[in-house]
Order: C-alpha cells, then sequence, then structure tokens
C-alpha cells in the first residue's frame, strides 16, 4: 500500500507548526515500514484547524486537525491512513461545513493540488482560459471579461473589462500588465493563499490579460513580506516558461508575455496603484495624480493594466466556464464570487469564497463561530486599516459593495477583522490616524499633516480637554481629509475614525486616562 | 565593499526602474544599506545621491545601520491587536529589554514593527529571521527567543 497524506506547506500553516508535523509523519512512516507520498498543498483556509493533515482513501480526501507533532504517533495508531477514529478525525475534507458551504471558483484549486505542480495544474483545468482566449480576438477577450460583471476585487471595485478596454484601446509601443500582490490590509491573506496555492491561475490570468490588450511584459509587485509567496511564484514561473505557457511563442500562437516579479519594501502605500507604479519604476512610492489614468500613462508612461492579484486569478475561470458562468453568482452589481477572509477574534478563522449576497452575520457565526474568546463581537472592521468599524446592530448588512457602501462601510479587499467587547474603540480610532501618519507617502497636506494633527486630537479628547469643541474638531478634519486628500490612504482613513466615533462615541468620553 | 556592489550594479544596473532591486541586493549582501554605498549606487544607475538617499529612506524595509543577528519582526496590526498582539509587543520589549527599532546591547536581537505579514487567521504573528510564526503567545515567544540564543 502507498498512502498518500498531505500536509499543507502554506505559510499560515507553516507558522504553526505545519513543516515539523510533516516531517514526523515522514519519519514515523519510515519507523514503522510503511511507505507513504507526502503531499504539499497550499492550505484549504481553514485555519483553526491549522495544522490540518489529510490523507487520500478511495479517490476522497478525509482530514484530521489540528495536529501537533505530538499526535503523529497515536494517528498511525489510529489507523489515520484508512480513515481511523481518532479524537482529531474531521471526517471527509470537502464535507466540512465550513468548506462545503462555500463557491470555490477562484479558490477551487487552492489547498487540493501541489501548487507548483504543472501537471495537476492542468489536469484540474488549468489553461483552458488561456487556450480559450487564444482563439478569440482581443475585443473580444475583453468584452467576456466586461461581460462576467468581474470588478476590481483589490478594492476600488472598479469593473476590470473596462480598465481592459482603456488599454486596448490606447495605441502605443509597448503596454504592461502589472499585478498588485501589495497585499498591506489587516485581516487579508487571500492573495497570499492564491500566490501559494494556485500561483498558476495568477500567472495564466495575467497571460491572458497581456494578449487581450496587447501587452508584452507583465510584473508582479509583491510585498516583502511574503517569502513564502516569492519563493513559489519564481519556481511557477521557471515552470510555466519551461512549458511554454511564458515567453517568445505562447502555446505555439506567436504571442509574447515576459513575466517578472518584483518586490516592494514594506510601504503600506504602495499598494495604491499610482504609488505602486512609482515603485515599480524604482521610485519613492509618492502618489501620481489622476489623470491620467494608469489605463493610459501608467508604468514608464505608457498604458498599463493594473488589477489585483484576485481580479487576474479570477480570469483564468471566466474565460474557460464563460461570462455567463461567472455573472450568474452574485447579487446586483456585484457580479461572481469574493474571497472573505475572516480574522482577529474569531473562533473559526479563514478563507469563505462565497457569492455575493451573504449576510455579515452569517459569515461572522455560521462560518466564523462567534468570537475566539467567546466574549460578544462588538464591532468588525471590512476592509482593512482604512475601513469601517460595524457595531453588531448591523450584522445583518448583506455583503456586497452597494449595500455595504449604504451603511458608510466598504468591502475594500474582502478583510473582516472581529473585536470582542473588550475592544478600545477610541484606541482604535487613534490607531488608524497614528497608521496613516506612519504610511502617509507625504505629498498631499491633508493625509501627512491631518494624520499627526488627528492623533493629537484624539489624544486631548481623550485626555478629557475641551472634549466637545475637540470632537467637533475631529469632524471637520476627518472632512478635510476624505475630501482634500490625493488617494485612498487620507481620504479613507476617516472611516474607521469616524464609524468609531458614531457608533461607539462612549468610548471616547470615558474617564480621562494617558495612554 | 565596491567590489561587492559594482557586481550587483552590473548584474542588475540594466533592468528597468532597477533601483529597489538593486537596494535589495545590497541589503541582502550586507543586512542594511551602508551610506558607502549611496555614492556608488548613484554613479552606477546614474542618479545622483539624493535621489538614491530618497528611496532609500522611503522604504521602512531598507535599513541604514547594522541589525541585531537575528531580527524579530512583530505584527501591530488590528487582527494581531484583536489577539492580544498588543500584549505580546509589550512582553517582547521587556523580555529583550530594548523597544522597537532597537537592537540588544550584545548585538543579538533586533525587534522591529510591522505592519501586517498576512498571518491574521493565526493572530498575533511575528517573524524571526523571515520564518513566519502564528498563534504566539508569551511562552511561545520565549521559546523562539531560546531557540535563537542557542545558535549564537
Amino acid at each position: 500500500m502507498n498512502a498518500v497524506v498531505y500536509v499543507s506547506k502554506d505559510a499560515s500553516a507553516l507558522s504553526v507548526g505545519a513543516e515539523d508535523v510533516a516531517r514526523a509523519i515522514a519519519r514515523e512512516a519510515a519507523a514503522r515500514g510503511i511507505e507513504l507520498t507526502l503531499k504539499r498543498p497550499g492550505s484549504r483556509g481553514m485555519f483553526w484547524l491549522e495544522p490540518l493533515v489529510e490523507v487520500a482513501v478511495g479517490g476522497e480526501r478525509f482530514a484530521y486537525g489540528p495536529v501537533n507533532v505530538g499526535d503523529v504517533p497515536g494517528l498511525f495508531d489510529a489507523g489515520f491512513l484508512d480513515n481511523g477514529a481518532h479524537p482529531l478525525r474531521l471526517g471527509a475534507t470537502e464535507e466540512i461545513a465550513y468548506f462545503k458551504n462555500q463557491q470555490r471558483l477562484t479558490f477551487a484549486r487552492v489547498g487540493l493540488i501541489e501548487p507548483t505542480s504543472f501537471q495537476d495544474y492542468v489536469a484540474n483545468g488549468g489553461y483552458r482560459g488561456l487556450r480559450n482566449a487564444l482563439a478569440m480576438q482581443p475585443a473580444e477577450i475583453v468584452q467576456a471579461v466586461t461581460d462576467s460583471g468581474l470588478r476590481g476585487r483589490g478594492g476600488a471595485a472598479f469593473p476590470t473589462g473596462i480598465k481592459w478596454k482603456t488599454v486596448l484601446d490606447t495605441p502605443a509601443k509597448q503596454k504592461y500588465v502589472t499585478c498588485n500582490a501589495d497585499e498591506g490590509d489587516s485581516g487579508t491573506f487571500s492573495d497570499r493563499m492564491l500566490m501559494e496555492g494556485d500561483p498558476f491561475a495568477l500567472i495564466e490570468g495575467m497571460t491572458v490579460a497581456g494578449i487581450a490588450v496587447g501587452a508584452t511584459q507583465g510584473y508582479i509587485y509583491l510585498r516583502v513580506e511574503y517569502p513564502h509567496a516569492h519563493r513559489t511564484l519564481l519556481e511557477a514561473i521557471d515552470i510555466a516558461y519551461r512549458e511554454g505557457c511564458l515567453g517568445a511563442n505562447i502555446l505555439g500562437s506567436g504571442h509574447r508575455f515576459d513575466l517578472e516579479v518584483r518586490l516592494g519594501a514594506g510601504a503600506y502605500i504602495c499598494g495604491e496603484e499610482t504609488s505602486m507604479l512609482e515603485s515599480l519604476e524604482g521610485k519613492r512610492g509618492e502618489v501620481r495624480v489622476r489623470p491620467p489614468l494608469p489605463a493610459v500613462k501608467g508604468l514608464f508612461g505608457q498604458p498599463t493594466i493594473v488589477n489585483n492579484v484576485i481580479s487576474l486569478a479570477s480570469v483564468p475561470i471566466i474565460l474557460d466556464r464563460g461570462a455567463a458562468f461567472y455573472r450568474d453568482f452574485g447579487v446586483g452589481r456585484s457580479r461572481g464570487t469574493i474571497p472573505l477572509q475572516l480574522a482577529g477574534n474569531i473562533k473559526r478563522p479563514g478563507l469563505v469564497e462565497r457569492a455575493f449576497g451573504l449576510t455579515l452575520r452569517e459569515l461572522l457565526y455560521d462560518y466564523g463561530g462567534g468570537s475566539a474568546s467567546g466574549r460578544p463581537i462588538r464591532a468588525v472592521q471590512i476592509g482593512g486599516p482604512l475601513g469601517a468599524y460595524v457595531p453588531a446592530s448591523q450584522f445583518d448588512v448583506v455583503i456586497d459593495y452597494e449595500t455595504l457602501g449604504g451603511i458608510g462601510a466598504l468591502l475594500g479587499h474582502g478583510g473582516i477583522v472581529a473585536f470582542d467587547d473588550t475592544v478600545d474603540m477610541a484606541r482604535m480610532a487613534r490607531y488608524a490616524m497614528e497608521f496613516c501618519a506612519v504610511e502617509s507617502c507625504g505629498k498631499c497636506t491633508p493625509c501627512r499633516i491631518g494624520s499627526t494633527r488627528g492623533v493629537e486630537v484624539i489624544d486631548r479628547i481623550l485626555y478629557g480637554i475641551d472634549r466637545e469643541r475637540n470632537l467637533q474638531l475631529l469632524e471637520d478634519l476627518c472632512d478635510t481629509m476624505a475630501e482634500g486628500s490625493l488617494c485612498g490612504l487620507g481620504g479613507m482613513t476617516p472611516f474607521p475614525v469616524r464609524s468609531a466615533l458614531r457608533y461607539f462615541r462612549e468610548d471616547f468620553l470615558k474617564t480621562p486616562v494617558r495612554y | 565593499m565596491k567590489e561587492q556592489i559594482e557586481s550587483i550594479l552590473s548584474a542588475h544596473g540594466h533592468r528597468p526602474g532597477p533601483l529597489l532591486i538593486v537596494l535589495h541586493a545590497v541589503q541582502q549582501e550586507f543586512g542594511y544599506v551602508p551610506d558607502e554605498a549611496i555614492p556608488l549606487i548613484a554613479d552606477g544607475l546614474n542618479l545622483s545621491r539624493a535621489e538614491v538617499y530618497g528611496v532609500l529612506t522611503f522604504y521602512h524595509h531598507f535599513r541604514r545601520s547594522p541589525p541585531g543577528r537575528h531580527v524579530v519582526q512583530i505584527c501591530r496590526a488590528e487582527s494581531c491587536a484583536a489577539m492580544q498582539g498588543e500584549r505580546l509587543a509589550q512582553y517582547a520589549q521587556q523580555r529583550l529589554n530594548i523597544a522597537f527599532h532597537e537592537t540588544t546591547p550584545d548585538g543579538r536581537f533586533s525587534l522591529e514593527p510591522v505592519y501586517c505579514l498576512g498571518n491574521c487567521a493565526c493572530s498575533p504573528a511575528l517573524m524571526i529571521d523571515g520564518e513566519l510564526h502564528g498563534r504566539v503567545s508569551p511562552e511561545r515567544f520565549d521559546e523562539l527567543i531560546a531557540s535563537k540564543q542557542v545558535e549564537t
């Protein structure tokens, strides 16, 4: 018998001991004279169960978790290779409710296949989208992406197809496709999981984009905090070149597309698209004034697609299954699926890919299981450090771009951070201003100066100095930042601050303390 | 040093927009970007020293002085904050007896803040020498530090 065992090599799984567990399984198998094949996929996204160990029995995968090194001999004793009973046994992986009740389109292969196995990728639907695209006219490819209703998953939710059409219609000798992989929002990890778990999906999506708009060079701008994703991408790009899926003659079509990874250097602002382009050019990541749009005058002054990892990685399935297939998921103007990421104080943190239209409450309680601490969830921040804090009274809000916008929140990149009732929301508002001050590129005054003044004003409120006037001043400052900043950093820092003020005002009015 | 920087420049200088790539390579080589490297890089890439300096100081990742032998980066972002990340940050400063952006007097550990390691589902998180750790309690922090003290 040659059993197949899966232990994730996703960075998060490794961070809680997956490597040691994998080694312990190999060692124990050798000691017992059992032959087994150890496979290392990405993560299924159920992180409270990591390190998750899966075994293949009769073509199905069964899960055990979370497994510590000390559990390994017991698992062998229990016959886990034949799905034997054990306190950590979870049953068939794909029957676990958290996983079963998802609609995995973009993440269909993540956790399933070995990330840099080209054979696995192709056997699971990979490169069918590119082959279809190669048989289409560029304008038809762009139309398909437009018809799918796909909107930018990085946060701005701009229709991807419209952006591509602008690049297609702008004549130039050289065009670029750039992928924004500077996933800096706290509570988000979908880009990382995708790049570590299914890198070819991103490579394929970027190649399709290149062919659609006539761009021959692609760049992935990857944050330096993601060394695992970096290694995986480099390996996958090498393989894609060897397999003829990148380079001078893609799949024999005569089309050229080259792809390179560039590392960021720890600047949050470089997730803003024009700042990212500056950084790719090797400059300070200072925001550019728009117009001109990057689609017209982007990298090195040429027409450039700037898309997020998830947007680009969703392109292959759209080209494979058709625009209508993708568009049929979702609600209103939010079409398709969205990988939501549950983090912070939550019992079952992880990645949930669902069609738009579920409620925040379903996500937090049906999937997330409530807080990790067992205390009531008091607030959640949606969409990263620039996202609004949503109070428990609004947990029935439906998750789509328009509905969230309607309550003064935004979905952003889909990260959701839960806080229990021990959180001090005035402190979180102060943190938002502080973060903006640390990360501001400095180009515009409302952001550069406003954020520092914001910290000071909040401090005065907390110290009990002239509270009513300073609260008014803070509102005015938020107006100035929101209306006057060049980009989303200064422009959106008021979201967390104002929502904290609106829904958690009592936290600003407590007996004065010095932090 | 001149020789190493020249070889980095000849490896990467021809690439479009090369300055960040070169700074990464220099930091990889020396652990930081020495002041003496600035004019050499400027010359090699046909930039002014001010331009190199401007880029170098813009990005949090680049260091201008040598770090400790082990670099401990603790996430200060919201998800970790919701899971006692602040307690971990306080504990780390106390345990190493240094503040953020400082290095222990024996040159062994540097402590740096970082805004999100993408390990939000296993908060609180930190990274030591590029190795990611999740669900880090103060006890786990002690173990990790102890394992590095054994190394050197």
